[in-house]
């Protein structure tokens, strides 16, 4: 994409950024040549497993650590710019919170740091969480304190909204609530990106799904398009005895419709073109028993995905 | 990349949205507000800053002959109530400095760093705060020393008053250094009696004298906010005081900015 007047920078682009950080056994690289660019108004999940670079990435783009190489931009803008011009905000993982002030007072103070002079009880209302406005913050519980973080992002009325793991320590009624107050304001132009190792939240909230591994993209796209990358569906089966496991996941290799062949314990899972053909084959060919279908989920478009992606030098967290 | 990104513009909150140096005065000052309601709710800090050295004022003061004594322009009950408005001043300056730590611990100052808030701005509305509870400390131990037989020229009271609370900036800029330092949820543990070890060594509970103590003592960093606070009633304006204060002012504040570039930084 080439900037001009008519096509404004795009709210997050990431270009070969890498993360190095010292240890004991030599520098452990959890991003490695990231490349990722986010439009206006999209949703994005970043989606993979822990300690795929996620965090860290994050961390980058709010300018709380510098990368070792490759750049990052919000907006056109470095990150600092953005976040002091109040243009962005994030809801992290944990801590963040004064525990001796009330959930209304933090949320207050946060729209007062954003230069908003505007009242936080319809922030604490989106969050679900107008009734604990005189709780101290550390007499909350897990799912209130993410949903005060919550608040605390909404209040700021940010162009950017940043999620780490964000529906954490929820219940289901507050994961359900949280996500249409997401949706509410992506349909307002908002652009969220938010990361997670919850598949269904991905599937069913994002626009877009990025898959991570080992600190580099290894899919992007639609989340439509990445299941479909995935080329069909997922057949698990089991074999108990290690040897005929050895033999069974040979002869499903020498198969054309399979693509690939995972082990999980005893469980072997096969995506295939074809899930009825390899079925067919494991149950009347093979000892196989206990003989599964996947959907065509991103489940399997993960496992496919970040099984086959290649290791780096074995640098990786 | 294989996403068909259709740029759309954001609908532009701007509601609300104010000028950056006016937004930044709201901000410092709502966020000082709730630092001094945060001291109210406190029941230790408030012991420590606005009971305790009344209580000790009380304990060093009680004997009748202070009150007829005089020491320069009033009595010894005025001399040793200024020297616990200082001790009071300073604890609560170094307990509000020192709550820096307790905040990065629970990781609020990596949250500051998410909103427009410049590091600097909150490190002014931690001082804020910790002056003007220490301004409150002041004033309630020398209306006890009053209320209890204190004498002194009107001027002198306004005067004294106003020299142990500038003084406390010193130890405002200690609590920070050492808020930043240490790692311990609650610092003020360790601090506590360090400042009472300063206190002690500075000549703020007990008189100096003459001997080899006096020379050592104006080394201690209570030493010249002592001097300088009972000036006004009488005591000697020194050149070892003033390059006490300086000194040591100068030394917890390069220590402050050392520790918070460090932890500011982009790791």
């Amino acid at each position: 994409m080439t900037s001009n007047l008519t096509t404004p920078a795009p709210a997050l682009l990431l270009r070969g950024l890498r993360k190095e950080y010292a240890s004991a056994g030599g520098p452990v690289r959890a991003v490695d040549g990231l490349d990722l660019e986010v439009a206006r108004g999209e949703v994005v999940a970043v989606l993979g497993p822990n300690g795929a670079g996620k965090t860290s990435t994050i961390d980058m783009v709010l300018g709380l650590s510098a990368p070792t190489s490759g750049t990052v931009q919000v907006f056109g803008a470095d990150p600092a710019d953005v976040i002091a011009a109040g243009r962005v905000a994030a809801v992290l993982q944990t801590g963040g919170l004064l525990r001796d002030i009330t959930v209304g007072e933090t949320v207050a103070l946060t729209a007062a740091l954003f230069g908003r002079a505007g009242s936080p009880r319809p922030y604490l209302e989106r969050a679900g969480i107008a009734d604990l406005a005189g709780r101290r913050v550390g007499a909350c519980s897990g799912g209130q304190q993410q949903r005060l973080r919550f608040a605390m992002a909404l209040v700021g009325e940010p162009d950017l909204l940043l999620l780490d793991e964000p529906t954490t320590g929820m219940d289901v009624a507050g994961r359900r609530a949280f996500w249409a107050a997401i949706r509410a304001d992506a349909a307002a132009g908002r652009t969220v990106v938010f990361a997670t190792h919850d598949l269904q939240e991905a599937d069913t909230y994002a626009d877009r799904v990025v898959l991570v591994s080992q600190g580099r993209v290894v899919a992007d796209g639609p989340t439509a398009d990445v299941k479909s990358l995935a080329s069909g569906r997922t057949v698990g089966a089991r074999v108990d005895d290690a040897g005929e496991r050895a033999d069974v996941t040979a002869r499903l290799r020498a198969l054309d419709v399979v693509d690939a062949v995972d082990q999980r314990g005893a469980r072997l899972l096969v995506r295939t073109s074809d899930s009825d053909l390899v079925a067919r084959f494991l149950l009347t060919q093979t000892v196989a028993s206990d003989v599964e279908v996947a959907g065509d989920n991103l489940e399997g478009a993960f496992v496919a995905l970040t099984t086959t992606a290649p290791t780096t030098d074995g640098a990786h967290r | 990349m294989t996403a068909a990104t259709t740029p759309t513009t954001p609908t532009a909150p701007t509601w609300g949205r104010t000028s950056r140096a006016t937004g930044t005065a709201r901000a410092v000052r709502t966020y000082v507000a709730l630092e001094l309601r945060r001291t109210l709710r406190h029941r230790r800090t408030l012991v420590f800053s606005m009971v305790m050295p009344p209580v000790l004022l009380w304990i060093f003061a009680r004997q009748d002959v202070f009150a007829t004594q005089s020491a320069g322009s009033g009595n010894v009950t005025a001399w040793i109530a200024v020297s616990m408005a200082l001790y009071g001043a300073m604890v609560t300056a170094t307990a509000g400095g020192a709550g820096v730590s307790a905040e990065r611990a629970q990781g609020w100052t990596r949250q500051l760093r998410l909103t427009p808030l410049r590091p600097a701005a909150y490190v002014a509305v931690k001082l804020a705060a910790a002056m003007v509870v220490g301004a409150a400390s002041v004033t309630v131990t020398l209306l006890v020393g009053w209320l209890g037989g204190a004498s002194m020229p009107a001027g002198a009271w306004a005067a004294c008053a106003l020299l142990a609370w500038v003084g406390a900036l010193v130890f405002a800029a200690f609590g920070l250094f050492m808020g930043y330092l240490l790692p311990a949820e609650n610092v003020m543990q360790i601090l506590g009696p360090v400042l009472a070890l300063l206190a002690f060594g500075g000549g703020l509970f007990m008189p100096l004298g003459a001997g080899r103590w006096a020379a050592v003592a104006q080394l201690v960093p209570t030493y010249g906010p002592a001097q300088l606070a009972h000036v006004p009633l009488g005591g000697e304006l020194t050149v070892a005081a003033v390059v006490n204060v300086v000194a040591w002012a100068s030394l917890f504040a390069a220590g402050t900015a050392w520790r918070f570039r460090k932890d500011t930084a982009r790791a």
